[in-house]
Formats: structure tokens, sequence, C-alpha cells
């Protein structure tokens, strides 16, 4: 069993995404921030619970679009990110990379992809070095089920099991490839299965509980650190939230949204820490420290300088 | 130490990959079938024996090679990788221009891909329809990658070292009709040279023929024959299609007053088009409209008949540069 200090932990990274992303609604209803914006409600103990099985002063993230949450859990500060969202001249990648494009290195964040599984490979090519360089790095390419679909993840998975690369596979099943339900596309929806065809260890995990995530991840990276090379993981969770801010899920089917609202793993892991005997104002105090944080960072990028536009050519070449 | 050796041109790519093996511990080679069988024209030959580990086989997998070229890069080593087939890039060409191209910039420098990419295309007798196109105007139209044709065995070896030396993504492009097609003195050891830099393959003060890639052993035969009906042609190799040598052009189209463009790529949407806007933009007076010669809009046959009713031959360079002086 857990310490509860390490489960509050857990919480209030979750706390602090869900809060960040809560935000970003409201700024995308306000028009501070504009164009299509992917937020990971609902699936945050994912990013906890593998960001706290990771090094990351060395190894490397490589998330989706929807990597909000994942930027948060590596450790980047949220005033950083609302700059970055916002086209501020603070931005952690002065307004070039924007919701879908971030990248935060220094946190071994090494950048969302909009081009879905394109990662996969690229992280592939990040444990391929660290067979070279000694670091010691695991890479981790998450991913949602529908990437799964895409040739990039399969040569990426045959060319990091052949290789044994120190890489995790984290499929990150929140059922729907934006509109359609996964289990249209695929005739086998148990996705982990396709491990065994690469001669990988592949297994079904609860992403909606953040110490099964860290506890599945750890042995993961323990694995690859060893050099026995590659998994695949399927973490099942949910989006409470439509693909894009605006989406009106039509095509979600009724009860649907009731029930990942029922799974989703802030209030799961709350009930289960009240459970434990935390008690309801100490659970009140870090929900209003987390929210006092994030108007905070939310209000200061606000109040910072647009990107200057004669930066614009900047950074192309080396 | 400089020395001088009598090499192939697929020699001098092998010993500019040596040296860089050799210089740049950080330096990885690999593709399909580059380490043990040493590369399916037999230009990777020895590498695998001398440097172990370094250089490596990898499956039929596009995406997997470029893309962890990508995340190789980015984590400090220096990536050759190679694409058998200019035409096999297509199936990847993701990992090129969203992501190797990207990089740098959307991090805001925090992030880069020094990787490059050699590769081959053109065609050959006997090549087939998805082995014979000249794609580097997809690659040239891409902000953020670099692009270079060495045509000579010593471009071969340069360039290929300036591509490895070079922090950013570079897609070195050569010819497989220049593999094995005789020996040269190429010079080994000196300085790398810095990316870009058109080179005067032949001098001539009535028209400024810019070409590059194979095509320019045409051009330089045409010249050579107009040369004894009185046209002296200037040959300029543009090497490097990005960035592009526009000075240089600019300079001898000054001097000539005339500026045919000569490539095997297709002229729609060629790089060609792209050099006749810079000189028109440049405000240069010519004496005559200048010219694109490239490859009319069609697929490229199997036939070697009908290939070569394609490809621009020496007779079609040669009309074209006389037509523009006679003009
Ligand atoms: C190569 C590619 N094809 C299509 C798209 C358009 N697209 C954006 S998100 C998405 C769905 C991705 O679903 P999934 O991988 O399950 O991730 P999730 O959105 O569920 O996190 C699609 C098809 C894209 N970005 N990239």
């Amino acid at each position: 069993m857990p310490e509860t200090a390490a489960l509050l932990a857990h919480l209030e990274s979750m706390r602090r995404i869900r809060s960040f992303e809560e935000e970003v609604t409201r700024l995308r209803a306000t028009g501070d921030i504009v164009g299509s914006v992917h937020l990971c409600n609902g699936q945050e103990a994912i990013y906890v619970g593998a960001c706290a099985a990771l090094d990351l002063s060395r190894d490397a993230v490589f998330p989706t679009y929807r990597g909000h949450g994942w930027t948060l859990a590596c450790g980047a500060p949220p005033h950083a990110l609302f700059a970055e969202l916002l086209g501020r001249a603070t931005g952690i990648n002065g307004g070039r990379g924007g919701s879908a494009y971030l990248s935060a290195p220094e946190y071994g964040m090494y950048g969302e992809n909009s081009i879905v599984g394109a990662g996969a490979p690229i992280a592939a090519g990040a444990a391929l070095a660290a067979t070279f360089d000694g670091s010691g790095r695991v890479a981790l390419a998450a991913f949602g089920d529908g990437a799964m679909n895409q040739g990039a993840v399969h040569e990426a998975m045959n060319f990091a099991a052949v290789r044994a690369l120190p890489v995790i596979f984290l499929v990150e099943n929140n059922h729907y490839s934006e509109l359609t339900p996964i289990a249209d596309m695929v005739r086998v929806d148990r996705l982990f299965k396709r491990a065994s065809a690469y001669g990988m260890p592949g297994a079904r995990i609860d992403g909606n509980d953040p110490e099964a995530v860290r506890q599945a991840v750890a042995e993961a990276v323990r694995r690859a650190r060893s050099g026995a090379g590659p998994v695949l993981l399927e973490a099942m969770t949910q989006r409470i939230v439509g693909h894009y801010i605006g989406d009106a899920q039509h095509y979600r089917p009724s009860g649907d949204l009731d029930a990942a609202l029922a799974a989703e793993p802030i209030g799961r892991l709350a009930r289960e820490l009240l459970g434990l005997g935390v008690a309801q104002s100490e659970l009140d105090e870090l929900e209003a420290r987390v929210a006092r944080e994030i108007a905070d960072a939310s209000a200061r990028a606000l109040a910072d300088p647009v990107a200057d536009p004669t930066t614009v050519l900047e950074h192309l070449y080396a | 130490m400089p020395e001088t050796k009598n090499l192939s041109y697929a020699e001098s790519v092998n010993a500019a990959l040596r040296r860089a093996l050799a210089e740049r511990p950080e330096a990885l080679l690999f593709g399909e079938d580059v380490a043990a069988p040493g590369g399916v024209f037999g230009v990777t030959k020895g590498l695998r024996r001398e440097f172990g580990d370094r250089v490596f086989d990898t499956p039929i997998s596009e995406s997997a090679i470029l893309g962890g070229a990508v995340g190789a890069a980015m984590f400090g080593r220096r990536p050759i990788a190679e694409i058998m087939w200019a035409d096999f890039s297509l199936v990847a060409l993701d990992q090129l221009v969203n992501q190797a191209a990207n990089v740098r910039y959307v991090s805001r420098g925090s992030l880069s891909a020094p990787l490059t990419v050699r590769t081959q295309q053109g065609n050959a007798p006997g090549a087939c329809a998805q082995h014979s196109q000249s794609l580097e105007a997809f690659f040239a139209h891409v902000p953020g990658l670099r692009v270079c044709l060495p045509a000579t065995h010593q471009d071969a070896y340069d360039l290929l070292l300036s591509a490895i030396w070079c922090n950013d993504p570079v897609i070195v492009i050569e010819n497989r009709t220049l593999y094995h097609a005789g020996k040269q003195q190429v010079q080994l050891g000196g300085d790398v040279q810095p990316v870009g830099g058109a080179a005067v393959r032949r001098p001539g003060r009535d028209v400024t023929v810019l070409t590059w890639g194979a095509l320019q052993h045409r051009v330089l035969e045409a010249a050579g024959r107009l040369a004894g009906d009185g046209i002296e042609a200037e040959v300029l190799d543009a090497r490097w299609v990005r960035p592009l040598d526009l000075e240089a052009v600019l300079a001898s189209v000054r001097r000539t007053g005339r500026l045919v463009v000569a490539h095997e790529a297709h002229t729609v949407g060629g790089v060609g088009g792209e050099v006749l806007a810079a000189v028109a933009e440049a405000g240069l007076p010519l004496r005559c409209p200048p010219v694109r010669i490239g490859a009319p809009d069609t697929r490229i046959p199997a036939a070697p008949g009908l290939a070569a009713a394609v490809i621009p031959s020496t007779e079609v360079i040669a009309e074209a540069i006389t037509k523009s002086v006679r003009a």
C-alpha cells in the first residue's frame, strides 16, 4: 500500500493539470487562446503515474498533440505554458509551438506531435542514441488508440524490438480516435496484444490509477534500462471532454459520458484518500492551493508581451 | 593530411563516410542493406567491419529509419541515414518535412535534428516508374531542410562531409548512374567546407547554363560541342539547391546576359522556375527570354527508348542553348 503522502502528491499533480485545462477552456472561450485545442481531462493519471516512474533528468517523453498534461507532469511551469498558448514572448517556445507542438526538453519533454503516431519512431531514435551514449536514458512514446493504426507506430515497434531499444510505447486508450470509436476501426480491440507480434511484452493497465501506471511504467523502465528492450503498455482511460474544445460529442452514446465521469481519476483518488482517513478539509485546501497557483500563472501570462513578429525568421537553421 | 586518390564516385562517397565515422565518434550510419552487405550499390562496403555497431542494417521501414535519425540526432548523435532510392523517401516524408525540418524552429532553438539523409535518384535504362524520379524540388521547397546534389567525384566526397558536419537536416542526393562510371583523382582529407556555393564547371561569355546533378554531364557535353560552333556557354553547377547560391547565378548572368537552367526533374514546379523568378526579381536585363529545360509533364516510362524521350538529352540541351544565343 503506497504512502498517503505519495497519493496526495499524485492528486495534486492531477488537479494541477485539470485546473490548467479548465483555465485553458475559459481562455479559449474569451478568445485569448485561438485555434484548435485538445484537452486531456480524464487522462491525468497516465501522465502523473508515468512521470513519477521516469528520471526526467535523463529520460525523454514524446507525447501527442494532447500534451498539456504530459508537459505539466514533467514539471514545466504553468505560467510558461499559458504564455505559449497565448502567443506570448515568454511562452516556453516563444509562441512557435502553441498548444499542439509544445516542447520543454529541460524538463524531459521532447515535443508534442500533431502528426498522429509520428513520435514513436523519434522516441525509438532517442532510445537508439542511448544505446551509444551510455546515458541510460529511456524514451517514452505516448499516443492514442487511433494512432496504433499508423504505419510509423508499427515500424517503430518492430525497429525498437529488433534492436532491443530502451523505449516504452504507451497507448492512452480513451476509446475514441477523434470522433470514431476504436472498436469500429480494429478487429482486435485489445491493442496491447500487438506487442507479441513484435516479440516484446505487452500489458493492459488501469489508466485511471496513477499508482498502477507508476508501477507498470517503473517495471518497463527497469527492464529497458537493463537492456531487455521495449514494452507496449495499453492504459485504459477516457476523455471527459470533447476531442477538441467545441466538440459537442454527439457521437457519444447516452451513458458514455456519465460512465467516464464516474471512472475519472481525480474523483476516484479523492474518494480513496477519504477512505484512508484523509480529512475533507485537507483535500479542499489542496484544491484551493492549486487553483490559486493556476489563476496566478494565467493572469501573469495574460499580462506578458505578445511574441515579437520581427523574430519570426529566427531559429530556422543553425 | 590531404592525399589524392583515384576513386570512383561510389568510392568517394565511401571515403567521406569513413572519414566522418572516424573523426566524429557520434556518427552513426544506417539504412537498408548498408552494413553487412555494404549497400546495394556497394557504396558502404567495409564500413561495418571497420566501425562495428555504429554501422547497422535496418528493417525496410523508412519512417523508422528517418524518425530514428531525428530522435538520435536530437540526442547528440550524427545519424547518416540511407534511403535506398529517393522515391522511397515519399513513404516517410513526414519525418523529414513535419519533424526534422520543424524541430529547431518550434522549440526556438532548444532542440535540433542535425541528420544527414543519403539517397540517390534519377533515371537509368531499365529503371521503373517508381525508381526514376528526381525529387529535389520537393525537399528544396521545405524551409528548415538543406539539399545538395553532388555531380563530381570530388563533390561526392566534399558535399557529403559538409552535410554531416552541418547542424541542420541535410539531404544529399546522389545519382546511381555516377556510382561506377569511371574513376577520377579525388583529394581526401582537406578542410570540410561550409554548406552552399555553386561551382563554375566551364567558363564562357555567351550564356549562363545553370544545372545540377547527373544532367550536368550532358550539359558539359553540349557546351563542348557548341564551342565548335563558336558558342561559349558558361556551365554553373548549383550543387546546393537549398541554400541556392543566387549570387553566383546573378554574377554570371550579369556577364552573359542569357540564362538557361537545365535539370532532370520535371519542369513544372521545379527549382528551375524558382531560379528564373529570382533572376527576374533581381531585375537583370536579359538579351533573350530565359529558358528552362527539364522533364516534360509526364510519368517516367519503363522502356529505355520512351524514357530517353522524357529526360533532356545532350541534343535537346544543345539546341536550347543555341536558340537562346542566336535569338
Ligand atoms: C497522420 C494524421 N492523420 C490524421 C490526423 C487527424 N487527427 C487528429 S487527432 C486524430 C485522432 C487521434 O486519435 P487517437 O490516436 O486515439 O488519440 P486521442 O485523440 O484519442 O488522444 C486524428 C485522426 C492527424 N493529426 N495526423
